[in-house]
């Protein structure tokens, strides 16, 4: 197994919690690790769309379909429902209008995995309180000049966003470093979220 | 088939066989016309195996021909895409049996304007205007006689890449996996203009002769030449050119202050064209460009403004889909490619696309974009 094999945490809890045979859209796919391990591990039907080409073209030399595309533009090319599960990791704060781009998941996919960099994690509050300075950590590695992270939010917004839109939680998983932790402080102790959604009324 | 006859067996590692095949059938058209007598030129390389799973056909473009990865027989140039097709490359002739034939209406064997019609004369105008569908059922049919039932792929840049998406759609069951390069769903209509312009030049030449110049000893080789020459600038880039040519004058830093080629670039149009009449016939260019410019994948599908229309041209398709473009592509830009897996998504096929970045315009589907030959190898891997 190269280390490419080797699922992020985030993608390891998406990969297991997606029911078996399920059809899935992997927006913001990379180079197509976590649809290689639904279509092998979980008998999925899965599809990905990505920004960088030459992504796209390892996706395609894995036998994989995906589509070089904006998930701020794309996503309103596929129809509603078509797939069962659409899934965003670690991309919502890299788009232009994250709500729009949420609301895109729900109506494609039936369901929604959201995962994102938690910014209310301590190390973050401790930097920007005590340096006054964008925080740099191990999860948020660049300078504010040059991050693609345009929209950062934290597990307590992302909370309230859902609530305000209907939009049912079926799922939460809190991760610190590779290890999960309780929901209770995750607004503190979280690293990466992993939320599973579901639309209001589907 | 005891009508498929080797005319050319070479004896290379490609294992490449130049045949011909005879229809056993007349072949029914899109015009509402039938052809008696169709005969096909094509050339296969590697073998079918027991299984019969491994063929590959592959579609040629406008002016190209069977001739994919053996020398030209007129021009002795490699075969139009010997950098792809062979032992090891990425359409692998070792793994692969591969077909290209030369499309109906060409002049490299196969039957076109220049052949002769069952009354002994050349068909000349009296050929019936084809379309892309016309060019895959004959060969839909030639698959047929080499004991090809279904396709493990199907490839085609440009013109060869609408053949591709016409077999998917209408013969939904062959292929297997559909691989489209530098192409499009519906002629864009930048380009049905450039080709009426090609179709003008040659029918201004008076040797052109109302197109019944096949057996005069003459031919239209300036019009021919000059649709060349426009033709040509279609498929380089603005970047190609500069590099190529700049404003370079052909001699030194003197002009001419006459008509002469002072420009390197008006010197090398004026090869290009000039080459071509050598090799192509001016009524086929004619036929093959107005196919081209029919096309239009979801015809017959709702109103032509109606954006769900191609995506209902492909309900029904059973196979994967890989579509590249090119980002210095004019002629065929990215968003024909991307119309294209939109509506194969909204029809729930399996569809991958990608924009490459490659300096040679249109042509780089046949230049050496090894970013391509790595989606090739891949798409074809598994």
């Amino acid at each position: 197994m190269s280390s490419s094999d080797v699922l992020r945490p985030d993608l390891a809890v998406i990969a297991q919690n997606v029911a078996p045979g399920a059809r899935v859209l992997d927006v913001g796919c990379g180079d197509g690790t976590l649809m290689a391990a639904l279509r092998d591990g979980r008998d999925c039907d899965a599809r990905g769309l990505e920004l960088e080409p030459a992504n796209v073209a390892a996706c395609v030399a894995r036998g994989l379909s995906a589509i070089q595309g904006d998930a701020d533009t794309d996503l309103s090319f596929y129809p509603d429902d078509s797939f069962d599960y659409a899934i965003l990791s670690q991309t919502l704060q890299t788009t232009k209008r994250p709500d729009l781009v949420m609301e895109q998941l729900l109506r494609i996919g039936r369901r929604a995995f959201v995962s994102f960099p938690n910014f209310a994690h301590w190390r973050v509050r401790l930097s920007l309180l005590w340096g006054g300075r964008m925080p740099v950590t191990r999860l948020l590695p660049v300078a504010w000049y040059e991050t693609p992270n345009i929209h950062h939010l934290t597990v307590a917004d992302f909370r309230d966003f859902v609530g305000s839109r209907g939009i049912a939680v079926e799922g939460a998983w809190f991760l610190e470093g590779d290890a999960l932790t309780g929901a209770a402080a995750a607004n503190w102790r979280a690293e990466h979220a992993v939320f599973l959604l579901k639309r209001h009324g589907a | 088939m005891s009508d498929t006859s080797a005319i050319l067996p070479i004896e290379t590692p490609l294992n490449a066989v130049g045949a011909t095949y005879d229809l056993d059938q007349p072949l029914e058209l899109d015009g509402g016309q039938v052809l008696h007598g169709v005969r096909i030129a094509y050339e296969t390389y590697g073998t079918l195996n027991e299984a019969r799973d491994n063929a590959i056909l592959v579609c040629h473009a406008t002016t190209g021909d069977q001739h994919l990865a053996t020398p030209h027989p007129i021009t002795g140039k490699p075969g139009w895409w010997s950098r792809m097709v062979g032992p090891g490359l990425p359409i692998d002739t070792d793994r692969f049996y591969v077909i290209c034939p030369n499309v109906l209406g060409s002049c490299m064997g196969t039957t076109g304007p220049g052949s002769l019609a069952p009354d002994g004369l050349p068909y000349g105008p009296r050929f019936p205007v084809i379309t892309i569908r016309d060019m895959v059922r004959a060969h839909v049919l030639l698959l047929k006689a080499l004991g090809v039932e279904n396709l493990y792929a199907v490839i085609g840049g440009s013109m060869g890449g609408m053949q591709a998406l016409s077999l998917s759609v209408h013969w939904p069951d062959l292929a297997r996996r559909v691989l489209v390069l530098a192409s499009t769903a519906a002629m864009p209509v930048q380009n049905i203009a450039f080709q009426e312009l090609g179709r003008q030049a040659i029918m201004a030449d008076p040797e052109w002769q109302g197109g019944a110049y096949h057996g005069t000893g003459k031919s239209p080789d300036a019009g021919l030449a000059v649709a060349r020459m426009a033709a040509h600038i279609t498929y380089l880039s603005e970047a190609t050119l500069s590099e190529k040519f700049g404003r370079r004058l052909q001699n030194g830093q003197a002009k001419s202050f006459g008509f002469g080629a002072d420009f390197q670039v008006e010197s090398y149009l004026r090869y290009q064209g000039e080459s071509f009449t050598g090799r192509f016939d001016a009524n086929s260019y004619l036929y093959i460009t107005k196919a081209m410019s029919y096309f239009d994948l979801a015809e017959g599908h709702g109103e032509d403004d109606h954006p769900g229309r191609l995506a209902e041209a492909f309900k029904g398709v059973h196979s994967r889909f890989c579509l590249v473009s090119f980002d210095t592509d004019w002629l065929y830009p990215t968003s024909e490619s991307r119309t294209i897996a939109h509506a194969l998504n909204a029809a729930g096929a399996p569809v991958s696309f990608m924009e490459l970045s490659a300096p040679f315009g249109h042509d780089s589907f046949l230049l050496d974009v090894p970013a391509l030959d790595r989606v090739i190898e891949g798409f074809l891997l598994r």
